[in-house]
């Protein structure tokens, strides 16, 4: 059996396969169809300052091969995760990230200061990419400066494991990989959805109430592959690979492409138990190939 | 209750008229217990144009023959493919899902169901049924073929029938049928069908001050609280249809009736 142990930062995890955030909830969801304690980590939900909720229905429309969202990080907020959701969830034998969504500055900050004092939450991920709110976090994601800008100010005041989740709705990824890596991000994440829209032509009606949203599933995954190429060849620190993995193939695929891990999304909806299997067929993938330590496949892509 | 993701074979697919056919399930191990309002997310194969499962009401439940029963009505491309199910074809479930109607506290109550709405009402009425509660049944559509499995009602109670076109019971809409006249009779109405249909029925339920529940069906990805897609505004905020719902009574929603 291959070792699977992967670390980003100073943090280990047990195998490269993490779920992405907003597709997995806060895991107890998920209790009935996998065992949780085998997963890498699981991404919880966008978390903000306060609760939100969200932008009105229909948030969802299916595309080929994919599915449009427009939830708009609906939440109930740091002290109701902390109090109420945390006491649930914290026994998990997994690395538990929070994903920290806002839409100013100070209310990052504010968010990472509480989750300084827990102690099953190793890492969070911080999203400067929601396309789904009008200050989601992308217009902090979708520039250097303003990337680097909160990158910096979330760095100095979180002590763990700060992955920084960015858009692919931006012209040079690389840049702002390179602008989050020298604002001290341990490590980034990448793509978050892929802006766009889906219209009813007998209505005559945008399908969203939002009119966009973000694209996810297995039509984004040769861009979300291509963007971690680029930006695994550009930056230093780990990249997490995630757009469109459905199975164990797709993940191997990423962790040649240059991802130290990966995250499981959208497939989460058609198969709850996926992340435990892609887990299976990764190790089952290095045994084939004779591979002893699965680290030996990132950014293996022979050229 | 636990959910299960589990491969059943289907043993039946019964063609009810050109838009609706009857799915029977069965599998090796026992069915696990499953409660009237529950659905199971259906994964489509063989149709690339499909991506997300699709939910579909549990419709009844034989446990003397281990058999699910789901009624679909072919409105796009993932129920059409599903109509070309045959028995020993293998259906991926992830099921039961979703809460259940309630049934304390009455005595006395009016089923009523638009067109593909009754699908979960069957089930429900077996359910009433086993627990000896007066259950009248109002079903209606625009056309008679709309106009499903009246002859199963009957088991469980009275069936009316209003057709918009007239050509099977009342004409008109079901809000206005006669059995309607008797609304204060009962104590609870349980209502599935078009959405512009149960706001009507929840209005009149609402000035008679008659309690009714109703099952959403909203468009869904997960099925499984985790995606957020499906929720309806409730007096609490936002909620899950498939996990806080799909039945919801109608104090709970934020319609304007």
């Amino acid at each position: 059996m291959a070792d699977l142990k992967v670390k980003i930062g100073a943090l280990e995890f047990k195998n490269p396969v993490l779920t992405a955030s907003g597709t997995f909830g806060y895991g107890h969801e998920f209790q009935d169809f996998l065992n949780i304690s085998r997963l890498g980590g699981i991404i919880v939900k966008g978390t903000t300052l306060e609760p939100r909720q969200g932008n009105p229905y229909p948030r969802m429309a299916e595309t080929p091969s994919g599915m449009l969202n427009a939830v708009g990080l609906q939440n109930k907020g740091i002290d109701v995760f902390i109090n109420e959701i945390y006491p649930q969830i914290k026994h998990f034998d997994t690395n538990i990230i929070v994903n920290v969504s806002g839409s100013k500055l100070e209310d990052y900050i504010a968010v990472v200061e509480k989750l300084n004092h827990l102690d099953r939450i190793p890492a969070i991920e911080l999203n400067i990419s929601c396309p789904n709110v009008k200050q989601g976090g992308m217009a902090f994601g979708t520039s250097c400066t303003s990337a680097a800008e909160v990158t910096k100010a979330v760095r100095a005041a979180y002590k763990k494991t700060l992955i920084v989740k960015l858009s692919p709705n931006v012209t040079n990824i690389a840049e702002i990989a390179k602008a989050v890596e020298d604002a001290g991000a341990d490590s980034v994440s990448l793509i978050n959805t892929l802006l766009g829209m889906a219209i009813d032509a007998e209505t005559r009606r945008p399908v969203l109430s939002t009119i966009t949203g973000g694209l996810s599933g297995p039509c984004i995954k040769p861009i979300a592959l291509r963007m971690v190429w680029q930006v695994s060849k550009a930056i230093k620190i780990p990249v997490v690979g995630l757009g469109g993995i459905m199975n164990a193939t797709d993940a191997v695929e990423f962790l040649l492409a240059g991802a130290t891990a990966v995250q499981i999304g959208t497939a989460n909806f058609i198969d709850p138990a996926i992340s435990e299997k892609i887990v299976d067929g990764i190790g089952e993938y290095c045994t084939r190939h004779n591979i002893a330590a699965v680290t030996e496949l990132i950014g293996a892509l022979k050229i | 209750m636990k959910k299960f993701i589990d491969d059943l074979t289907v043993c039946s697919n019964r063609k009810l008229n050109n838009d609706y056919f009857i799915l029977g399930l069965t599998s090796v191990k026992p069915l696990p217990a499953m409660l009237p309002g529950q659905f199971a997310e259906v994964k489509v194969e063989n149709n690339p144009a499909v991506f997300l499962r699709r939910p579909i009401s549990v419709h009844d439940v034989d446990y003397a023959k281990n058999i699910l029963y789901l009624l679909v009505k072919i409105v796009g491309e993932g129920t059409r493919t599903l109509s070309f199910l045959e028995t020993g074809n293998t259906l991926n479930l992830v099921y039961p899902l979703g809460n259940t109607f309630t049934t304390e506290d009455v005595k006395n109550v009016l089923l009523v169901g638009g067109g593909c709405g009754i699908a979960p009402l069957l089930y429900l009425a077996r359910h009433l049924h086993n627990l000896k509660i007066k259950t009248t049944i109002l079903l209606g559509g625009r056309t008679e073929t709309d106009i499903l499995e009246s002859e199963a009602f009957r088991q469980y109670g009275e069936v009316y029938i209003s057709t918009d076109d007239g050509s099977l019971g009342e004409k008109g809409f079901l809000t206005n049928n006669s059995i309607m006249a008797q609304i204060t009779n009962f104590d609870r109405l349980y209502c599935c069908g078009p959405l512009p249909m149960m706001k009507v029925l929840a209005a009149i339920a609402k000035q008679h001050q008659t309690d009714c529940e109703v099952s959403l069906e909203n468009t869904m990805a997960c099925g499984i609280g985790a995606c957020l897609c499906c929720v309806t505004p409730t007096t609490a905020g936002n909620k899950c249809v498939c996990t806080e719902g799909p039945v919801f009574n109608v104090k709970q929603l934020q319609w304007q009736i």
